[in-house]
């Protein structure tokens, strides 16, 4: 990672994200042919932490970005950073079609149940009854829907090889989303089609609650709704 | 040659080797052509969830140094706007084709030229410019893919090739240039794996408005020099004599020569303009021919929307007409000499 300072709010896991991904990066010494993608969201500014190679992406497009990048170079390791209005709502189809085409990209999916960067509205994947900016008196699934469970949903494509939903709340469970996290760059490394590592992931300012609330909230709230564990491993990776 | 064959096979041998796309009527034998041949000479063909993604496939190869293409039709290419400008933002060099249909809406799947403002005013959202071609013939879409290429290798700009449903159906005898030795373009922004050098960053973001503003600017000032170095036209006037010049491009341009002759042979001295770089638009053509010229007449398969350039490129100087058909119609080259011997008449002119 860079020296630059983390522009998340204190207590969000944006970060430590970001530097799990970072070390696993420099763990397998593939620093130099790694090229991520950047989506729209709170992470708009992850190519100033990471050391790589980096496009920004238009939001919810990284995985067609990436697909281009990664048809042209097909030896360099591809990854997008991509939260959950990015990823599980307007770029829907970019990532199903992404997963069914087994492309050999590596996906980092932040799931914090919100929309971050523009101020806490309903994302695909706020729980029912979460109070958000969109939806006051909570999500009310006959108006607004159920949470979308995206992992799931990827892992019955053919072409998706290794999915994994992990969650950043304690170390614990840092530890699992960190040995996830390498797996999935090893599943692109050995081209055996798309990886996706989701992680649960604090918003703390948006939520209205303390950063340490807010990891208590991710696991009393969030995990019953978004269970943990590898949901796919079809590729055999230890 | 049929014309959409000619433009994929030009665009091979120009080096193209990524092409992304989605299908849709009238242009699906590009894709289906390059489906078959690029694989032959190792590039990578690959049919896109939709428009949106192509785009965005686009801008990833294009990013990460790739000489890449990809084309649709007006619905289409709707929605490849938001990538367009994304691409014309991060100033990355692709050649997008644009085979034009009758809208708006899903409109219809018959040749129309109703794009030309989305294509030469903007279409997504902020302050850029494409180069826009428009070829007249299948010699033209094969010899203006290659130029597409090396124009937005030049200023690293998305080229926009302007065709119609008819152009690409269309048979006709085309001689291809000789495949180019396909040099890896040396382009030092891209992202290949940042080994031995800084990180390399492909981006339109700027949240500081003076930087945004800057990049604007400069961007202004790379407009400002293709407008320079980079207008095309033809001027068609067989003998030399003409007083009244049909302006079209395209399609609507082929209808233009057939009314000339006729209009030639009933004695109205015609002469024809034909734009072939939309933007930049031939503001020169029209000086070249002012002094002799008594009024002009825009022909569009549309219901005008080139007129208003010809009109800016002829300030008030000369009348300008128009007349279009849209849908799907063509103009018909007896109405339009019927319209060029109005004008005659209204120019005060009586030959003989
Ligand atoms: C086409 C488009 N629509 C909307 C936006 C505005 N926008 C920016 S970030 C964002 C939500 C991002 O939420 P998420 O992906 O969950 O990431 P987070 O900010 O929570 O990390 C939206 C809607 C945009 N930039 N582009
Ligand atoms: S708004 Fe939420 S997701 Fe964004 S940086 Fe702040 S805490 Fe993190």
């Amino acid at each position: 990672m860079s020296d630059k300072v983390l522009h998340y709010c204190p207590g969000c896991t944006h970060g430590l994200a970001h530097r799990l991904v970072a070390e696993v990066i420099d763990e397998l010494g593939i620093l130099e042919r790694t090229i991520g993608v950047a989506s729209v969201g709170c992470s708009v500014f992850a190519y100033d932490y990471f050391r790589c190679d980096f496009q920004q992406a238009a939001h919810g497009r990284a995985p067609a970005v990436a697909t281009g990048i990664k048809r042209v170079h097909p030896e360099a390791v591809v990854f997008t950073y991509q939260g959950d209005g990015d990823l599980a709502a307007i770029g829907t189809a970019e990532i199903v079609h992404a997963a069914a085409r087994g492309e050999q990209i590596t996906v980092i999916f932040i799931n914090n149940a919100i929309y971050g960067m523009t101020g806490g509205q309903m994302a695909p994947t706020t729980l029912v009854g979460q109070a958000t900016t969109t939806t006051p008196q909570g999500r009310a699934p006959e108006r607004a829907g159920y949470p979308v469970r995206m992992s799931e949903i990827l892992a019955t494509l053919d072409g998706a090889a290794y999915i994994a939903r992990m969650s950043l709340h304690d170390p614990l469970h840092v530890g699992r989303a960190r040995r996830a996290i390498r797996k999935a760059f090893e599943v692109q490394l050995k081209g055996l089609g798309f990886s996706m590592v989701e992680l649960l992931s604090s918003c703390p300012v948006n939520w209205g609650l303390k950063p340490i609330e807010a990891l208590h909230w991710i696991e009393q709230r969030m995990i019953p709704s978004f269970p943990l564990g590898e949901l796919k491993n079809t590729a055999g990776v230890v | 040659m049929k014309g959409l064959e000619a433009m994929g096979e030009a665009a091979i041998r120009a080096g193209c080797r990524y092409f992304f796309g989605y299908p849709i009527t009238p242009q699906s034998e590009l894709p289906e052509y390059m489906a078959r041949r690029l694989p032959e000479v190792g590039g990578v063909f690959l049919q896109a969830e939709s428009e949106v993604a192509a785009i965005n496939m686009v801008f990833g190869a294009a990013g990460a140094g790739g000489r890449v293409m990809t084309s649709s039709s007006s619905p289409g290419i709707s929605l490849k706007q938001e990538g367009i400008s994304y691409i014309a933002g991060a100033e990355l060099p692709c050649v997008i084709v644009n085979m034009m249909r009758g809208g708006p809406g899903l409109g219809g799947i018959h040749p129309s030229q109703s794009d030309y403002f989305q294509a030469t005013k903007g279409g997504g959202h902020g302050d850029y410019r494409l180069l826009v071609l428009a070829p007249a013939s299948v010699q033209e879409l094969a010899d203006l893919m290659f130029e597409a290429f090396e124009l937005s290798e030049r200023y690293r700009n998305p080229v926009l090739v302007l065709g119609d449903g008819l152009l690409g159906q269309m048979m006709e005898p085309v001689r291809l240039p000789p495949e180019q030795a396909v040099a890896p373009p040396n382009r030092p922004w891209a992202t290949t794996g940042a080994r031995g050098r800084a990180p390399n960053l492909v981006s339109s973001f700027h949240i500081d408005p003076a930087e945004l503003e800057a990049l604007n600017l400069r961007l202004q000032e790379k407009y400002r020099t293709i407008r320079a170095e980079q207008t095309r036209f033809a001027v068609e006037d067989p003998e030399g004599d003409a007083r009244l010049f049909l302006v079209a491009y395209g399609t609507a341009a082929r209808v233009c020569r057939a009314a000339m002759r006729r209009a030639r042979a009933e004695g109205i001295p015609t002469g024809l303009i034909r734009p072939i770089s939309l933007w930049p638009f031939p503001d020169a053509a029209f000086e070249q021919v002012m002094e002799r010229a008594l009024g002009f007449l825009t022909v569009e398969l549309s219901l005008g929307q080139m007129v208003e350039d010809v009109r800016l490129a002829v300030a008030g100087r000369r009348p300008v007409e128009f007349y279009g058909r849209t849908g799907g119609m063509l103009p018909d080259p007896e109405a339009i000499v019927e319209r060029l011997h109005l004008l005659w008449e209204k120019v005060g002119v009586r030959h003989g």
